[in-house]
């Protein structure tokens, strides 16, 4: 036995081997730099857009942005109840999908037998988070708004837009459940554990902090999407912050596109001083979600 | 009694002396069985992987599977407390007795079966929580009622990690090494009192000093609870147990069992070449 490995390890010439080590470095290094270009490319572009709204913006941002709600004249006009509409948005439409997304997530990864319709459904899912926004506008409309006769209020809005994220947060959850290591499961099942137990004790603290980026994205995806409510909603000028799920509303990235949209060119300043509002708003929603998966994470790892 | 030919076999696998077999004197085959295979069949959707197995495994002793890799033995061990259920291919037929009892009828919930039959796997895997919790949480949710600080203290005391761990049971069980991290992976098993311990490898991912530690302890804990311990380590198996079974391989590649008996008569006086050509190097 241990003769033959000799002999057929003789067989492995020396001569056949060109290892090219310089030119395989200089590949890896043409690599890094097409790499580089790509990010560079990606910051010039971003730096370009900052500043072509915070060039003409930024002497018009001012509190009556924030505090005013919209007027005729751009001196006084804000964009209160916009702001307001944006926050009650992504707050609603985040809880609903986080509970709908986790949930659905949750029973095909760990309960649905794995199989054709399993498959089906994921394909499914996964051509949904494709679906053009208008389109989960109309469907919000048809729905929500006339079948359902919640008119166009701020929650067929909410609801409509937690459609609208529910595939992208189903999707990030069910990959961040899947990369929990199956030791922990088996770990967990060994002792006598019930799937729920299993569930709650194991996988998800552990998945939590992949489920929770996920769940960023989407907000940060709902914070900017127009299409849709501008469908279901607040196209109309609206002058009072919401004070219930059932009362009218405005969110920012539609009272852009409403001042963009006006003769007078103090709005398009009044427009890009909202972008840069809307910007640092997303930015201190991202920060609190990010410092909130940083905590997660340090406590569940596996 | 068959010292020579005894001493004949302990030459042919290093390191092993005479004095390594241990419970000599025990009479087992007089023990009662607790754990009964009968026309144990496994396929993983269409493959046949383990081949009518039929064995009896006695309480209170330690049961040694050994043999080549892929055999069937982690398999049929993984049946035993219904840990295949976890793979959606995995279909068992034949019959698994605990206690007279088929831990596969309808009737029989896995879980209670596991709660009974607890297992430690081949890489340590603790929980990513505190030490503490790693030992308590399968007690709690047991139902477990009584003083969870005195159950892991003689959890770990048990697992013979207490001393290592007393003054940091706070910390992450990750933190431990990992021969700590699998003696604590034994503390969790048993502070769910279980009545049988099955072992999947466990030391196959640790040095030699924390591999002796659980062989020493498999020692300790064998008084109390039925061990069945799946090894690649004949001299492990040799040490340890106190009946080894050998599974191979047929013709077909399916896991059989070709023979079983006590330790000292397995490797000393095999009644089957196979056996005998495995613990004596020849092939696996």
């Amino acid at each position: 036995m241990s003769s033959e490995l000799i002999s057929s390890a003789s067989q492995i010439s020396k001569a056949e081997y060109q290892p090219r080590v310089s030119a395989r470095q200089t590949i890896g290094r043409i690599w890094r730099w097409v790499f580089f270009g790509s990010t560079a490319l990606a910051i010039v572009l971003l730096g370009m857009l900052l500043w072509s709204v915070i060039g003409p913006g930024w002497n018009w941002l001012s509190w009556g942005l924030i505090t005013n709600p919209p007027s005729r004249f751009p001196e006084k006009a804000g964009m209160n109840p916009a702001i307001w509409g944006s926050i009650w948005i992504v707050l609603g439409s985040g809880v609903a999908a986080f509970i709908m997304g986790l949930g659905t997530a949750i029973y095909l990864e760990e309960y649905a037998e794995k199989g054709r319709f399993n498959d089906f459904i994921q394909t499914n899912i996964s051509n949904l988070a494709g679906v053009p926004s208008i389109v989960y506008g109309l469907l919000g409309l048809v729905v929500f708004v006339d079948l359902m006769h919640m008119g166009r209020t701020l929650i067929a809005g909410v609801l409509t837009m937690a459609l609208l994220i529910l595939p992208v947060v189903v999707i990030s959850s069910r990959e961040a459940i899947r990369a929990v290591p199956p030791s922990l499961r088996e770990a967990s099942y060994g002792l006598g554990a019930t799937k729920w137990q299993t569930v709650w004790n194991h996988v998800l603290p552990s998945a939590f902090p992949g489920i929770l980026t996920g769940i960023i994205l989407a907000m940060s995806r709902a914070i900017g999407e127009t299409a849709p409510l501008l469908v279901v909603g607040g196209a109309s000028q609206v002058l009072w912050r919401p004070d219930g799920p059932f009362s009218t509303f405005m969110v920012m990235p539609l009272q852009i596109y409403n001042w963009t949209g006006r003769p007078h060119e103090e709005f398009e300043h009044l427009a890009a001083a909202a972008i840069i509002v809307l910007m640092i708003i997303l930015l201190l929603m991202n920060s609190v979600a990010i410092g909130l998966r940083q905590h997660f994470s340090r406590k569940a790892r596996w | 009694m068959q010292l020579e030919s005894s001493q004949e076999a302990v030459a042919r696998i290093p390191g092993i002396s005479a004095a390594a077999f241990q419970s000599v004197e025990k009479e087992l085959d007089t023990s009662p069985s607790l754990i009964e295979l009968r026309n144990l069949n496994i396929h993983y959707g269409s493959f046949h992987a383990v081949n009518d197995v039929n064995l009896s495994i006695k309480q209170n002793s330690i049961t040694a599977f050994i043999g080549p890799s892929g055999c069937g033995k982690s398999t049929v061990l993984r049946c035993i407390n219904r840990m295949n259920d976890l793979i959606p291919s995995a279909r068992v037929d034949g019959e698994i007795l605990y206690h007279g009892q088929d831990v596969n009828a309808r009737n029989v919930d896995p879980v209670e079966v596991r709660r009974r039959i607890g297992m430690v796997f081949q890489r340590p895997n603790p929980f990513p929580k505190s030490i503490y919790e790693n030992v308590a949480w399968g007690a709690r949710i047991n139902g477990y009622k009584g003083n969870y600080d005195e159950l892991v203290e003689a959890s770990l005391v048990r697992a013979a990690l207490w001393d290592e761990v007393k003054d940091k049971l706070k910390d992450s069980g990750l933190s431990l090494s990992g021969g700590q991290q699998q003696r604590l992976c034994i503390a969790r098993a048993l502070a769910t009192n279980p009545d049988v311990i099955l072992l999947d490898e466990p030391a196959s991912a640790l040095d030699p000093i924390s591999t002796l530690k659980i062989e020493e302890l498999l020692r300790e804990l064998e008084s109390d609870y039925t061990i069945v311990i799946v090894t690649h380590n004949m001299q492990q198996a040799a040490r340890v147990s106190d009946r080894t079974v050998f599974f191979s391989l047929n013709e077909n590649r399916q896991g059989i069992l070709v023979e079983s008996g006590p330790t000292q008569k397995m490797f000393t006086n095999p009644e089957d070449p196979r056996t005998e050509g495995y613990i004596s190097g020849r092939f696996g």
